[in-house]
């Protein structure tokens, strides 16, 4: 049960319950993500400007972990160049998967997803806003994103 | 679930076939394991591990081929295991039997040579709302390529065939029916013999999707007047990768060969072969030697339980499961019909599946979450996921009480329904 803890911590389920920026952001930069082993969807909208990404938004439907990894991701990027925001990908990718010291430092809020590299099967939920958000900004619309 | 005649019915020593199964000793995550995922696939007894490996360690050869005796004796261990299906099945003849990779693999071969030759541009072929991708795609794949229509005949909310609407579905156009016996994803039990009927009233032969079913419940291939019977071994107490499509004689008889190769053949030449009779003509290759030994072990283990043994315990843990679960609050279950046996699908208010599934794992219940190949049938029933538990002979009333524990764990968790 206490691994259950570090997974769900407290600050990943009340993102799950109360999502932030939970909303379609129209005129944006939009793509879809989708993960064809759960179902999964979520949809991520990026406002950039001059590459600083002015607001970000996301929409679909997950798990606690993509939800909040969703919510806490748009938080995290408002106000990032697009330089920054592919740096903090890399640093929340090694993260979920090897748990690096270093990324767990940099990553402020973002590293209550440490838990997550204790549940192999559910990195995916973590990680697939992050491999949309990165699909919208590189213009990415057409193909939804697949985590398989 | 039809009545079982109580005289026949042995009961079973539960702890004694729990210790058949080395891997239902272990723990997962310091917790006694209670695998409830067995429509995925269900653990295998000792008889089972042990028959292939004898076979690589003591009978090893090659089938069909040498002149040898180690080859004779495969053989011969490998032919038997036919009958034995043919018998589990209530099959008249072996050589009705045919040894592919499983239920997925039958079903393209029926697709792939059957339906190649008997549909045509505007033809319809029938499934139903609550088929496996397996049993769609293959329908829908050769429907592309045939300009044909696929028909899919719905069903109601909780989870019953509309027999009202399959009747007028059976058309003069429709040149086959494909469908579950068990619904994988909501338990249903559909009356096969009934729909048996009314298809060939129409001339339509069936082909039933019998994964979920064979293991569950006593089959008898004739009784239920299907044409093609499709299973997997590994879902029956068998090793991966040996399945069988049963068929009429009459249509494997005249039904062009799948694949070609060894084994498959009569007489080769550069300018024509003669092929095999069934069912070689559909055994292109050397086969899965080891996975047909295994599944021969699988079905005499599972024959010497008694399928209405089974039958009647998986009931009994249903009705468990079922009841269980109506305790709490939150959950609702997905598929209600008035037949169900072997699974409960559901979902809990306010967490999604894959959450409910992480929870239960945390405390040794190995249950799946997801769309459970199925898609159609989620969309159906509107939910994006269900949690699925599903039940083998080895379960127990204590891992229904675990799945229901673990539930409750999961709401404490997450505090109830929020959003």
């Amino acid at each position: 049960m206490s691994d259950l803890r570090e997974l769900y911590q407290e600050v990943i389920l009340d993102h799950s319950r109360k999502p932030r920026n939970f909303r379609v952001l129209e005129h944006a930069r939009c793509a879809n993500g989708y993960n064809p082993l759960c179902g999964d969807r979520v949809s991520i909208f990026l406002d950039i400007e001059r590459g600083v990404i002015r607001e970000v938004s996301f929409q679909g439907t997950g798990c606690a972990i993509s939800t909040a990894s969703a919510s806490m991701m748009t938080e995290a990027l408002k106000g990032k160049t697009l330089e920054e925001a592919q740096r903090l990908f890399g640093l929340f990718h090694d993260l979920v998967t090897t748990g690096s010291e270093r990324a767990e430092e940099a990553l402020g809020k973002l590293a209550a997803f440490e838990g997550v590299r204790e549940f192999p099967v559910r990195v995916k939920c973590a990680t697939l806003p992050w491999h949309t958000f990165r699909a919208a900004a590189e213009g990415k619309a057409d193909e939804p994103v697949r985590t398989e | 679930m039809t009545a079982l005649p109580r005289a026949e019915v042995k009961t079973l020593d539960l702890a004694r076939l729990r210790a058949e199964f080395p891997i239902l000793a272990r723990t997962v995550h310091g917790r006694p394991l209670a695998y409830l995922d067995n429509a995925a696939s269900t653990q295998k007894p000792r008889a089972v591990i042990e028959a292939i490996s004898r076979f690589y360690a003591e009978g090893y050869a090659n089938v069909h081929r040498g002149v040898h005796l180690l080859s004779a004796e495969a053989t011969a261990a490998y032919d038997q295991v036919r009958e034995k299906v043919a018998a589990l099945i209530g099959a008249g003849d072996p050589a009705e039997c045919v040894f592919v990779r499983g239920t997925t693999e039958g079903i393209n071969l029926v697709a792939q040579t059957f339906g190649r030759t008997r549909v045509g541009a505007g033809d319809e072929v029938l499934i139903t709302a609550m088929e496996h991708h397996s049993n769609l795609v293959p329908w829908q794949m050769l429907c592309d390529a045939k300009g044909a229509t696929l028909r899919v005949v719905p069903m109601t909310d909780s989870g019953d065939l509309r027999l009202d609407q399959l009747e007028r579905m059976l058309t003069s156009r429709t040149r086959l029916l494909a469908l579950v016996q068990v619904s994988n994803a909501l338990g249903t039990v559909n009356p096969v013999r009934r729909i048996t009927e009314m298809a060939h009233a129409a001339g339509v032969p069936v082909l039933v999707d019998g994964a979920q079913a064979v293991a569950r419940m006593p089959v008898d291939v004739r009784e239920l007047g299907c044409d093609f019977y499709a299973f997997s071994g590994h879902k029956l107490y068998g090793p991966t990768g040996i399945g069988i499509l049963w068929g009429r004689r009459e249509h494997l008889d005249s039904m062009q060969p799948w694949q070609g190769g060894g084994d498959m053949i009569r007489h080769v030449t550069f300018e024509r072969t003669t092929y095999n009779d069934v069912p070689y003509k559909f055994e292109a290759g050397t086969p899965d030697i080891a996975g047909v030994i295994g599944l021969g072990a699988a079905v005499d283990w599972l024959q010497s339980l008694g399928l209405s043994a089974v039958a009647a315990h998986e009931r009994d843990l249903l009705g468990r499961a079922i009841a269980a679960l109506e305790e709490i609050p939150q959950v609702r279950q997905i598929g209600t019909a008035a037949e169900r046996a072997g699974l409960v699908s559901f979902v809990v208010e306010g967490i999604h599946a894959h959450d409910v599934g992480t929870v239960l794992d945390s405390h040794g219940v190995a249950v799946r979450a997801g769309h459970h190949c199925a898609y159609p049938v989620m969309e159906r029933m509107g939910v994006p996921a269900t949690v699925r538990a599903s039940f083998a002979v080895y379960n127990t009333a204590q891992e229904i009480g675990a799945l229901a524990a673990g539930v409750r764990a999961a709401l404490e968790l997450f505090g109830g329904s929020r959003r």
